[in-house]
């Protein structure tokens, strides 16, 4: 990478050029860098509004970019070492929508592990693809879904050779990797595309002593959330392709299907900044959140009963490698569930956390911490060890069920529904997406056969006391099955 | 020429000082460090431009903070403190032959290096056999002690910058259980008078009162800090800090103090109306 010429943004260059043209605009947005909202613009403040304009010559357009948009798409291609980057205002759900609906059609198979994002799920409701699930291990210690293993991934290819592409999280919401290289070796020997959901992965493309990110390993798309990690503005995101199988052309048109065509400057700016700043000095950025995350890790197990994971955890399959700037902290030794600790340290102590489940929670590390804050965070640790601790609490037993897919999510997603006893509902095909926290992985999505299994499986986390959600009767007593 | 050092206190008032020589001015890794001369007010030091202590009225703030605990359980055989880089209150605690042991835990090396030069008149017991210093992060410090300490003062900056987490609940648990049954911490309270100060005493003062049974605050008045009047906050697990005294005793020690006595002890925790609205005092 050439750092020389990353030291330009050009679309935050030509926001700056029209501001200082002073232009009388007659176009929209309406509130006119917000002399027709001052609410509004002291509140986001005048420099802010006077950026958030539309697309003109100067400043190309995002549906069909030829300028600017294309200078700042082409440098963050080359700052993430990739064919093509697009710049996505939609969010990474569009991003994870466009892989899919690129690399399948109606009725085709796409491969991808059971706790995919519900983005993923979207667009095959969307597009009429069938899904085929591969199991994410579950380490039973922690209560945590996993990565794919090869061996189940080569089970499912063999079984579906005619599958067009093979989806893999890299890494997963708790940072667990697979071997990605390993299924994408296997994955492009069956002529099947690899598309990567990196919607946590942004800093795994600049920083050293990481997970490889997916495109450096010669996958053919990924889907990254630059504003999770890498400091763009909250639903800006970039897609990466290779144009090795893919034809660029394509993915424009598919992003386009549902891209706005008001695209914001605020967000594309963002975007053209972050990368900027990544390209030039990604590689310390994510040295100091490695240092932050690993000085966490130690202090916190250092309190006994707290249980910071990191790479211990590998086991050379389903996770292959670990994120270790994801600060993951099992809490069933004090006897708390790691949402109580999440609201604790929210509601008394004035601390906000990524998320927390019954058996962990999660703090997201990143440029913008410091020692200062993670002594707070260490701090009320042991203080809530202190003041709340319990018993130690039992981690319940989950198993993988096996999904059976009976009809596409799209077919079942439009069918008609009715609402059945769920003792009775054996044999039937689910209406409803049902998932049990943790581990976080569907019992049933709609279009699957219920089972004996996933039945007691359902009544099980619910004795348990599991977040069991998705199902619209919040008593679990009915679940809405396919009227067909 | 004439050079002032000014201090906002807030955004519409100012408060100057007219500088015969700068003496020292540095950024360390964590704030802006810098050393006047003053014809009124002697030498002085500031932190990211704060008054922190000045040679002519430090003595009131460091006689508050150590001998108000010191005189409730004159029998006080190890203390923590926290901050205090000036070493002011070290000066005063030393001069109890009782004490034992004092860890001093301050974050910013360099503040304690300044001052040993530069502000002598402070900084002079730094090196009493009974004081070790650590350098560090004082929330970090006191979280992997339990039952060791009899008192515990937080000498502190304001609650922006690097004292922000000596202001926390999760920072006053740990003093909580850092201190033995016994155990007394007492803390710079900030202000009650400019809104800004005003706001972040109230918070402190709400958090120490959910961990500890008795939680008083008491009063000197402080030329140099903002609106001049400051406050102090006394919790504790067991002892009164006004039934606790024991005056004999104290006067019977013969510490000479410019500031503090045992009646003045009695009188700074009777407060203004304003104040004891603002935390709800008589609920205590």
């Amino acid at each position: 990478m050439d750092k020389l010429k990353h030291e330009v943004a050009p679309i935050h260059d030509a926001l700056i050029d029209y501001k200082n043209n002073r232009m009388v605009s007659f176009d929209v947005p309406g509130h006119k860098q917000g002399k027709g909202n001052i609410m509004l613009r002291n509140f986001l403040g005048e420099k802010c509004l006077s950026v958030d304009v539309n697309s003109m010559r100067p400043l190309d357009n995002l549906n069909h970019p030829t300028s600017v948009i294309k200078d700042a798409e082409d440098l963050a291609a080359d700052a993430f070492k990739s064919d093509k980057a697009f710049f996505m205002v939609n969010g990474t759900s569009s991003a994870v929508q466009t892989m899919i609906m690129c690399a399948c059609k109606e009725s085709e198979k796409i491969i991808m592990p059971r706790n995919v994002h519900r983005s993923a799920i979207s667009a095959i409701i969307l597009n009429g693809a069938i899904p085929v699930y591969v199991s994410p291990g579950i380490n039973k210690e922690l209560g945590i879904p996993l990565g794919m293993s090869i061996k189940d991934l080569e089970k499912a290819i063999m079984e579906n050779p005619d599958a067009k592409a093979v989806f893999v999280n890299n890494p997963t919401y708790y940072g667990i990797c697979s071997d990605l290289k390993g299924i994408i070796e296997l994955a492009h020997k069956h002529n099947m595309l690899v598309l990567a959901d990196e919607a946590h992965g942004t800093h795994f493309y600049f920083g050293e002593n990481l997970p490889p990110a997916a495109m450096h390993l010669g996958a053919d798309m990924s889907a990254v959330s630059v504003h999770k990690t890498g400091g763009s503005l909250t639903q800006s995101s970039l897609l990466l392709a290779s144009t090795k199988r893919l034809n660029p052309g394509y993915i424009r048109t598919i992003i386009n299907l549902t891209q706005t065509t008001s695209g914001s400057y605020l967000l594309l700016s963002s975007l053209d900044i972050a990368r900027k700043n990544l390209a030039l000095n990604g590689r310390d950025i994510f040295a100091r959140v490695l240092e932050l995350s690993d000085y966490a890790r130690k202090e916190i197990n250092s309190i006994d009963g707290y249980y910071a994971f990191s790479e211990e955890i590998i086991n050379g399959d389903s996770t292959y490698a670990f994120d270790r700037t994801k600060l993951s902290v099992n809490t069933l030794n004090i006897g708390l569930a790691g949402i109580e600790v999440y609201d604790i340290l929210r509601d008394d102590y004035s601390i906000q956390l990524e998320f927390g489940d019954l058996a962990n929670f999660l703090a997201i590390i990143s440029v913008g911490d410091s020692y200062f804050a993670i002594e707070r965070l260490v701090s009320a640790l042991a203080e809530i060890k202190r003041t709340h601790k319990k018993n130690k609490a039992d981690m319940i037993d989950h198993e993988y069920i096996s999904p059976i897919v009976k009809t596409s999510p799209k077919t079942a997603f439009f069918a008609n529904k009715k609402k059945t006893k769920i003792i009775d509902s054996i044999g039937k095909i689910s209406g409803e997406s049902i998932m049990c926290y943790p581990p976080g992985i569907p019992i049933l999505a709609p279009g699957e056969m219920i089972t004996k299994d996933s039945v007691d499986y359902i009544l099980y986390s619910k004795e348990k006391g599991c977040l069991v959600t998705g199902m619209e009767d919040m008593e679990l007593g009915h679940i809405n099955v396919l009227d067909i | 020429m004439e050079l002032w050092y000014t201090e906002d206190h807030t955004d519409s008032v100012k408060f100057s000082i007219k500088v015969k020589k700068q003496l020292y001015s540095r950024e360390s890794p964590f704030q802006q460090i810098d050393v006047f001369d003053s014809e009124e007010f002697g030498r002085f030091l500031t932190l990211d431009g704060l008054m922190m202590a000045t040679e002519k009225d430090e003595f009131i703030y460091h006689d508050m903070i150590v001998h108000v605990p010191m005189a409730v359980k004159p029998d006080i055989k190890k203390v923590l403190v926290i901050g205090a880089g000036d070493g002011g209150t070290v000066r005063e605690l030393t001069r109890y032959d009782s004490i034992e042991k004092i860890d001093m835990v301050e974050i910013d090396k360099m503040v304690v290096e300044v001052c040993k030069e530069y502000m002598p008149q402070t900084a002079e017991k730094l090196d009493d056999p009974r004081v070790t210093l650590y350098f560090e992060d004082g929330l970090r410090f006191v979280r992997s002690k339990e039952n060791e300490y009899d008192l515990v003062i937080v000498d502190s900056t304001d609650p922006i910058g690097p004292g922000e987490g000596l202001f926390t609940k999760e920072f006053y648990g740990n003093c909580y259980k850092a201190l033995n049954d016994e155990g007394i911490l007492v803390n710079q309270h900030e202000s009650p008078y400019y809104k800004e100060y005003a706001n972040a005493m109230k918070r402190a003062h709400k958090r120490i009162r959910e961990l500890f049974p008795i939680c008083k605050v008491y009063q000197a008045h402080i030329p140099t800090y903002p609106s001049g009047h400051w406050l102090f906050g006394f919790a504790s697990k067991k002892l009164d800090p006004i039934d606790g005294l024991d005056t004999k005793r104290w006067n019977a020690l013969g510490i000479k103090t410019k500031y503090y006595n045992t009646d003045l002890h009695k009188g700074s925790f009777a407060l203004p109306n304003y104040v004891k609205e603002m935390i709800d005092y008589e609920n205590k």
